[in-house]
């Protein structure tokens, strides 16, 4: 089982791309948009030159790293995890965290909160509130 | 110690939000790219922005500055446009006619494959200097929005007559644009 298991991981790593698995990862620089929505020249262009890379027998990694050569780290749809790009993925998780422990914080002191007997009133209270009873009884 | 925790957390959101206007205020007054084409539509004379980038026709870096003196008709291009190839062989003719009285025609490619431009430059017979604009940061600070665009530059750094933008629509018309823009450049 461990021996299938590892020859299928063997196979899924070293098959080379297809022009599927990386199109969606890398956008047109015209349109703003990944390569599988656009049919702008350059994004026909972008997909022969995929192609070619593929049949030359290159990597997913290596193919993306030419086109940000050539095009700069604005072609990839989405930040690479390192350098100033890596802010954007460690942002999100840093404010949910944030969030998460806000709510939690706060979810604890309300549990917390003194409820029921309030004490005795001010005794300046209590009279007022007696004379205020009073005058509604009568 | 309940009410200090929540002055210091408002004051925090305050101090925020007022530095995300401060930080859209600076991009706003420092976005001075978009400024040049409606500063030539009045007529104005804005300094060129300076650059440095990689060449395409040969090894080595171009520099604005290194141009410094002459004449400079800036062609913004890409592979991929048709109305590029059709007036490549108008910018190619207007530096054969001129370089002598110190005018240079700079192609800028961007958007587009390196293999593609290199086809580009041998099919169309380009013969002027060409840079690469990689990362689109030069087509920002000249406001460019699309290809094909021409900017004149004088001998003083400064832009000068009209930007032409967009397809050909009448030969005619853009070789004369085209003419009193390089005339301009060249001062006479």
């Amino acid at each position: 089982m461990t021996v299938l298991l590892s020859l299928v991981l063997a196979l899924a790593v070293s098959a080379p791309p297809t022009l599927s698995d990386i199109e969606d990862e890398v956008v047109c620089p015209t349109c703003q948009v990944t390569l599988d929505q656009s049919n702008a020249p350059i994004a026909e262009r972008m997909r022969a030159f995929i192609r070619d890379r593929i049949a030359a027998g290159d990597s997913k990694e290596e193919i993306k790293a030419e086109l940000v050569r050539q095009f700069g780290p604005r072609v990839l749809a989405v930040p690479e995890r390192r350098g100033f790009d890596l802010l954007a993925w460690l942002l999100p998780i840093g404010g949910a965290v944030l969030a998460a422990g806000a709510v939690g914080v706060l979810a604890w002191r309300w549990s917390r909160a003194p409820r029921g007997d309030p004490g005795p009133l001010a005794p300046e209270l209590e009279r007022r509130l007696d004379e205020e009873l009073a005058r509604f009884d009568g | 110690m309940a009410a200090r925790l929540k002055l210091g957390a408002q004051a925090l959101a305050v101090g925020l939000v007022v530095a995300l206007l401060a930080l859209l205020v600076w991009k706003l007054v420092n976005d001075e790219g978009s400024a040049i084409p409606s500063a030539l539509a009045r007529g104005e004379r804005p300094v060129a922005p300076a650059f440095t980038l990689p060449r395409l026709d040969e090894e080595g870096t171009l520099s604005l500055a290194d141009l410094r003196g002459k004449a400079v008709v800036i062609n913004f291009w890409a592979s991929w446009c048709v109305p590029c190839k059709e007036e490549a062989p108008v910018l190619e003719a207007a530096w054969r006619e001129h370089r002598d009285e110190g005018l240079v025609v700079l192609g800028v490619d961007f958007n587009d494959l390196r293999s593609d431009a290199l086809a580009f430059m041998r099919e169309v017979g380009m013969t002027y200097p060409v840079v690469y604009d990689r990362d689109g940061a030069l087509v920002a600070d000249y406001g460019a929005t699309a290809v094909p665009e021409t900017f004149f530059v004088n001998r003083e750094g400064r832009l000068v007559g009209k930007r032409i933008a967009g397809a050909i629509n009448s030969r005619e018309q853009f070789e004369r644009d085209f003419e009193d823009g390089i005339q301009l450049a060249l001062g006479s």
